[in-house]
């Protein structure tokens, strides 16, 4: 194995990426409309519980069949490939918004969950978190991450069903039902 | 909104709301001095030093809970992160290639009809993971101000002028050993709201991804010697001093291009890859890939 080295610290975001880190379709995994397409929706909140305007979300998941994707064509979309990342910045009312499937499970059994990081002005580093799907409780019961968690703080991971089928995942910064952040080092 | 409450707390109409304050701020903490912030962030560094000689861990990334910047009061974690270990997609990083991005847009001084303003420089360098192992095929995003100190963004009202000629983003793909090379133009400083007279010392965002989720990293390049550093709440935020001069660029005469160019060399790390890597992998893609990834 080869040398071990520091890795470069982070630092916030900051106020300014809107002209640089946005991009046409950049939250539409695949078209509004087509079959198996979701709605992916929630807030962002601060600790005083007023939603932020300037948070920046990424969300990184496997296709519907469970399948890691390994597609370029992200940034310039043709409209067909699912690459399985986008990226979205909240609007002035702190709601964002991804166009995408329902992620399957990797493993037989494994509970299929959308991987998150947010950026924000005054978040000094990403926050990594887990957007789970809210059917399979088997498979919820039977998480690693999920298993670890008290009751209260487990459920801040999994997303609630709306009833247009789509998703609704909020994240708390801070405060009461603060979301579970992750920490893989 | 925050942004309107700004707007009653402006003092000076000239200070722009770069940094607008959290609407949870008190109106006096628009008079708050360099002095006052200085003096929070030396004792917060001391604190560090201290702990640091009893033999606490060095630090190696910025506090999330870092009062003197303001804006992060209300927007840090109060609970421990997490630690889990990463599974299946977390092990992968998104495929971005040159269908993404035109090799053209790593040149943020031909994006318009005429020459931007400011000092031309080239920042390359390259990205590695934790073991060494260049970063290759993979996607560096960066964004900047003019020479000025303005960005071309509707909430930067500091009243230095637009360059029609730059808009200070850029990006590329990273080359097989994990090169990267912008040319640009040298940033200027620019004032914010954290405190009265807060001037943030000039850098460029960098956005990078690894080979795994887990390694996805947004930070900021900063230049030799700028006498901001101590005075920033931002670059602060990383209370040890090894750790913070690795976001400073070395200048690099080799670099540099006789007649045209300063040149700054930096390179980043990200954190180490936590899934097995098996021979093809540890290759890298320099371009387009259309392979699923096998389990």
């Amino acid at each position: 194995m080869s040398t071990k080295l520091v890795p470069t610290p982070a630092q916030t975001v900051g106020p300014f990426y809107g002209y640089a880190l946005p991009y046409d379709k950049d939250n539409e995994l695949l078209a509004p409309g087509s079959p198996g397409a979701i709605r992916l929706q929630g807030t962002v909140y601060d600790g005083s519980g007023q939603a932020i305007p300037d948070a920046i979300l990424e969300i990184w998941q496997p296709d519907s069949e469970g399948r890691i994707v390994q597609k370029t064509g992200s940034l310039v979309r043709d409209g067909y490939t699912f690459t399985g990342w986008g990226r979205g910045a909240v609007g002035n009312s702190g709601v964002y918004t991804f166009t995408t499937v329902n992620p399957g499970p990797t493993k037989p059994g494994a509970a299929a969950f959308i991987a998150v990081a947010i950026f924000a002005r005054g978040l000094t580093n990403r926050l990594f978190t887990r957007i789970y799907l809210p059917e399979d409780t088997g498979a919820l019961a039977n998480d690693p991450l999920l298993s670890s968690l008290d009751p209260e703080r487990r459920k801040t991971l999994i997303a609630r069903r709306d009833a247009d089928g789509g998703l609704t995942f909020d994240i708390r910064l801070q405060g009461e039902g603060e979301t579970v952040f992750l920490d893989f080092q | 909104m925050p942004e309107d409450i700004n707007a009653e707390l402006e003092t000076d109409e000239l200070v722009p709301s770069a940094e607008p304050h959290a609407a949870h701020l008190p109106l006096d903490k628009a008079i708050e001095t360099q002095a006052d912030l200085s003096a929070e962030i030396n004792a917060l560094g001391d604190a560090y030093v201290r702990a640091l000689k009893d033999g606490a861990p060095a630090e190696t990334q910025p506090r999330l809970d870092y009062p003197p910047y303001r804006s992060s009061i209300l927007r840090h974690p109060t609970k421990s992160l997490h630690h889990t270990d990463p599974e299946t997609i977390e092990l992968y990083s998104p495929a971005f290639g040159h269908q993404d991005v035109h090799a053209l847009e790593s040149d943020l001084t031909i994006q318009h009809n005429g020459e931007p303003q400011g000092e031309r420089i080239i920042v390359a360098g390259r990205v590695l993971d934790g073991n060494g192992r260049p970063v290759a095929g993979q996607l560096v995003e960066i964004w900047q101000a003019n020479a000025s100190g303005r960005y071309i963004h509707k909430r930067d009202q500091h009243p230095a002028p637009i360059d029609p000629n730059f808009t200070g983003i850029g990006r590329c793909i990273t080359g097989p050993d994990g090169s990267y090379r912008f040319t640009t133009i040298k940033p200027g400083a620019y004032p914010w709201k954290n405190h009265l007279n807060a001037w943030r010392p000039a850098h460029i965002h960098f956005s990078l991804f690894g080979t795994e989720f887990t390694q996805r990293i947004i930070t900021q390049m900063y230049f030799p010697g700028d006498q901001l550093f101590p005075l920033d709440p931002i670059y602060q935020t990383i209370v040890d001093q090894d750790a913070r001069d690795r976001l400073v660029a070395n200048y690099d005469h080799n670099l540099t291009e006789p007649e045209w160019a300063l040149g700054y060399n930096w390179d980043i790390v990200l954190t180490g890859p936590k899934r097995t890597w098996t021979e093809n992998e540890a290759f890298g893609t320099a371009g387009d890939s259309s392979e699923e990834a096998g389990e």
